[in-house]
């Protein structure tokens, strides 16, 4: 016979609340989170802001990407009290032709990982350092799509960043 | 226009694309409870005390349930077996204190709050006592033995019966191709994570957002299972987030959030995290054996093809991965065999392309085998053997076009740019390699039934409780609706995702489309009789008219030079909508005398690295014959997915089994590998033209599936081309290749 714990390791004490704001696709959103709440949680279980996807809750899948002061994070692996003051838009606050190209060429069926791959791409335009389909699929690689519309994906972004280009 | 054949974009693509697409887990309402599970470490044995105090303590916590506080259930199996259930008993979450497998679950902490749950799912510490487990499948090949059968056996008809004298034929044989297969362990992992959340409406009412494949065999399940009337229970998925038959039976999340709503009457969600997704069904490892003989001129005459693969020890899952070779090749001489070996293992679930992908690669890999001992082009050895007759059956196939798949799909891929010798062709330090296979799939079809709805606005209603989890479901089923009448997409409304609808099977093996699909047409003509009597009643142009002389064309009735909107209609109907709900269902007695089955095949360039051993699927191209394509588009997409599937399955993805833990090791999206964008490079689909006049009404065979089964034995065969390495053990990685 043997007494164990579960092999998960999570915080042992509950904290306390700590009122913040988040400015979230140009609102201010006040809320009272723990501070290890997760700015994923945050969007989704406290703020109702549900565009924004949990996949895996671990940084390995892309799903929950948003955008904050218009670079591409993680939202799983941060926590929303970091964010107090900074500018986060979410797929409820984009607006960008890539959306459109993701319907043009079918870029996804489920949809689950869409958001995060949406919002993955328009970070990674702005950020400018893709030049070929190639470095477009390297620095799209942090989102993945169990559908397997890969293809489609990077053919809406080389779409959107052609027209970017002329 | 007819919209049939149209390219049609995804109807829901803009709430995909925006946010605002709500999955399971996101009804968010006030007061809502969230459930965290709590899984065993250990593999086999008994829960002696399970510590819940700490948790209960904890600040939030509402309640933990355990096998020695949850409420009392259904008492029989038969109560717990769902729509995909195989033989056997299926698992009871929480019913007592024995553990059967490694992540069994065994409490849900509810809590106020996501965090707290989560945080008191942690403080549960458990006494167990263990007892001797097995799990590594290649040490119990000696205990295989046939599977039990039950409801599952109908749609996964065992192996044919042997035919002439295989060991004869096979020893007579001028060539001859041997040799062992191994599968590993494969998880599902959509990249939603299985969630329910469970309203409680009062006096035991439920509305159930749920993850599944499946509403109203979940609904029936949680019906049976909880002891509610089924009018009581509403099960809604309107947005699945990928499934790929994990949602084919209700998942362990269903049944905790229902019980812990019901006993708490409150609202509860329960999601697994993703180290939880690989606690439920999976793709059983499985090895196989092949033995295939052919004439000097590559004529096939012996087929023996063997598999053992892994159940659990309460239920025989069984997927058909031996059936296949004598659907494809006639050989006059077949032995064929499934075997099991219950393991101490969750049950294994049907995961896209169940045992075709699995057995198409040992079939497949073995034709190629014999093809460079027969010296014979493997493109040419498939069409030497080829054949429109189904021997396993004894019958024609209703419609075969694989011989134009291999011709197509061979022009377009250059497969005549191919040298026929192994490490042959290469581009620097990288060997190429062309390997092309054979894929086949059942066409099947089940009963389902529609509702279809005239409006006073004009528009057409039509319903079905089928799920839409991600392959196009909403837009083709808008597209046949909108062609039985002759409207434009927008004048049709198809409601879906929800049990309150017109029943509908499981949504999987390939059989969706060509099920509702054909309840729709059923639903469609019955309505047009409703329609025409109405139009007898009050326009005396119709008197004389039969239904199938009608034309629907632009919101018109049409018969001879007389005419009648569906305004005018449904208004002489005192503006009542005009509807009708139909069963629709195979033609059982004109298709038992034809096979029924999609076909493809798919060519592969890769790219091994000479020192690295790394292998690049460059470009891969298949050619499918499915029957009439609804919407091309959508089609495309389910083909290509099943194409990134074959190269993960191929080159990628396992999970790793540790046998002295009993454990996965793997349990989450870093070390379970499946491609990402960097991974994929030229993949194309040619579906070839197939008519079909037996099948069904529309002429529809399923795309599903039949993606994921020619192509990964095609890359596997690629990497022998490349470099003369025949390795039959899934996924490829380097280290098999890296001594070139």
């Amino acid at each position: 016979m043997h007494t164990e714990t579960l092999t998960q390791t999570y915080p042992v004490t509950t904290g306390t609340l700590r009122e913040i704001t988040l400015r979230i696709n140009g609102e201010e959103r006040r809320l009272s989170v723990l501070p290890y709440v997760s700015l994923l949680d945050a969007l989704r279980e406290y703020l109702d802001l549900t565009g924004t996807k949990k996949g895996c809750d671990h940084g390995q899948c892309g799903a929950c990407t948003v955008l904050c002061d218009g670079k591409r994070i993680i939202s799983c692996l941060t926590l929303a009290v970091m964010k107090e003051g900074a500018e986060i838009t979410t797929i409820e606050g984009i607006d960008h032709p890539i959306q459109q190209a993701f319907i043009d060429h079918d870029a996804f069926q489920c949809g689950y990982c869409t958001p995060g791959q949406i919002c993955s791409a328009v970070g990674m335009l702005q950020e400018g350092k893709a030049k070929s389909r190639d470095e477009v699929k390297d620095q799209m690689s942090g989102n993945l799509c169990r559908c397997g519309a890969n293809q489609q994906i990077i053919d809406a972004i080389m779409d959107v960043k052609g027209g970017e280009n002329e | 226009m007819a919209q049939i054949g149209q390219p049609i974009s995804r109807l829901e693509g803009k709430l995909k694309v925006t946010g605002a697409a709500k999955y399971s887990g996101e009804y968010n309402v006030p007061d809502l409870l969230y459930g965290y599970v709590v899984n065993s470490s250990v593999t086999k044995g008994k829960i002696v005390t399970i510590h819940t105090g700490d948790a209960e303590a904890l600040t939030g916590v509402v309640k933990v349930f355990t096998h020695l506080n949850r409420p009392g259930t259904a008492w029989f199996d038969m109560q717990y077996s769902d729509m995909d259930a195989p033989p056997g008993a299926p698992f009871r979450p929480l019913h007592n204190e024995e553990i059967k497998f490694n992540g069994q679950p065994i409490a849900l902490v509810v809590a106020e709050t996501f965090e707290a749950a989560r945080q008191g799912a942690s403080m549960i510490r458990v006494d167990y006592q263990e007892s001797a487990f097995e799990t590594d499948l290649k040490k119990h090949l000696d205990a295989a033995r046939e599977p039990k059968k039950g409801m599952a056996t109908m749609l996964k008809p065992p192996p044919p019966k042997p035919t002439g004298d295989f060991e004869k034929a096979y020893a007579e044989a001028a060539f001859k191709a041997s040799a062992e297969f191994t599968h590993g362990t494969e998880h599902h992992n959509p990249m939603e994570l299985f969630t329910t959340t469970t309203l409680y409406d009062g006096k035991g009412k439920l509305t159930i957002y749920d993850k599944t494949q499946g509403t109203i065999n979940c609904q029936l399940y949680v019906g049976n299972v909880f002891g509610l009337h089924f009018k009581n229970v509403r099960v809604v998925s309107p947005f699945v987030g990928g499934a790929f038959g994990s949602g084919l039976r209700p998942q362990y999340q269903l049944f905790l959030s229902v019980m812990a709503a019901l006993d708490l009457k409150r609202h509860v969600r329960v999601t697994l995290d993703r180290s939880q997704m690989f606690t439920f069904g999976h793709r059983p490892q499985t090895v196989q054996y092949t033995r295939f003989g052919a004439t000097a001129g590559g004529k096939i005459t012996a087929l023996n093809h063997r598999s053992v693969a892994e159940t659990s020890q309460f239920e025989d899952y069984t997927e058909n991965v031996a059936n296949w070779s004598p659907m494809i090749y006639p050989a006059g001489n077949t032995l064929l065999e499934q075997k099991l070996v219950p393991l101490d293992v969750n049950s294994p679930t049907d995961m896209r392309a169940p045992g075709g992908c699995t057995g198409l690669h040992a079939i497949e890999a073995t034709m190629d085998e014999l093809s460079y001992k027969l010296k014979i082009d493997p493109l040419e050895l498939r069409l030497i053997n080829y054949s429109t007759f189904n021997t396993a059956e004894n019958k024609p196939y209703s419609s075969k076009q694989l011989k134009e798949c291999y011709l197509q799909g061979a022009e377009q891929f250059g497969w005549s740019k191919r040298s026929a010798e192994p490490r042959s062709m290469r581009k620097g330090h990288k060997l190429v390699g062309y390997g092309m296979a054979t894929g086949i799939w059942d066409a099947m079809q089940l009963p389902a039934r529609a509702e279809a709805k005239i409006t006073k606005d004009g528009k057409l209603h039509v319903k079905s409780a089928v799920t839409d989890i991600g392959v196009g479901t909403l837009t083709v089923m808008t597209q046949i609706a909108a062609d039985e009448f002759g409207l434009p997409m927008e004048d049709v409304v198809f409601s879906y995702g929800d049990s309150k609808l017109p029943f509908a099977p499981i949504q999987g093996g390939s059989f969706t489309t060509a099920t509702v699909g054909t309840a729709i047409v059923f639903a469609s003509k019955a309505l047009k009789k409703k329609l025409l009597k109405i139009a007898k009643s009050s326009n005396p142009g119709f008197k004389d008219a039969e239904p199938e002389e009608l034309v629907f064309k632009d919101g018109l009735m049409l018969y001879k030079e007389h005419s009648v909107t569906l305004l005018e209609l449904v208004a002489a109907n005192k503006d009542k909508p005009v509807r009708t709900t139909n069963l629709g269902y195979p033609h059982a007695l004109k298709l038992r005398k034809y096979s029924r089955a999609v076909h493809s095949a798919s060519f592969v360039e890769v790219e091994v690295d000479e020192e690295l051993g790394s292998v690049k699927v460059t470009r891969a191209l298949t050619a499918v014959a499915a029957g009439r394509i609804i919407n091309p588009k959508t089609a495309r997409s389910q083909v290509l997915g099943g194409m990134v599937w074959s190269i993960s399955k191929a080159l990628m993805e396992e999970t790793i089994l540790d046998a002295n833990l009993g454990k996965y090791m793997n349990q989450n999206l870093a070390e379970y590998h499946i491609p990402v964008h960097a991974d994929i490079n030229e993949l194309d689909v040619l579906f070839v033209k197939e008519e079909d006049k037996v099948i069904n009404e529309l002429g529809i065979k399923g795309v599903g599936e039949v993606g994921l089964v020619a192509m990964p034995p095609a890359i596997a065969n690629a990497i022998y081309h490349a470099t003369g390495k025949r390795i039959n053990q899934f996924p490829i990685h380097f280290d098999k290749l890296i001594d070139l």
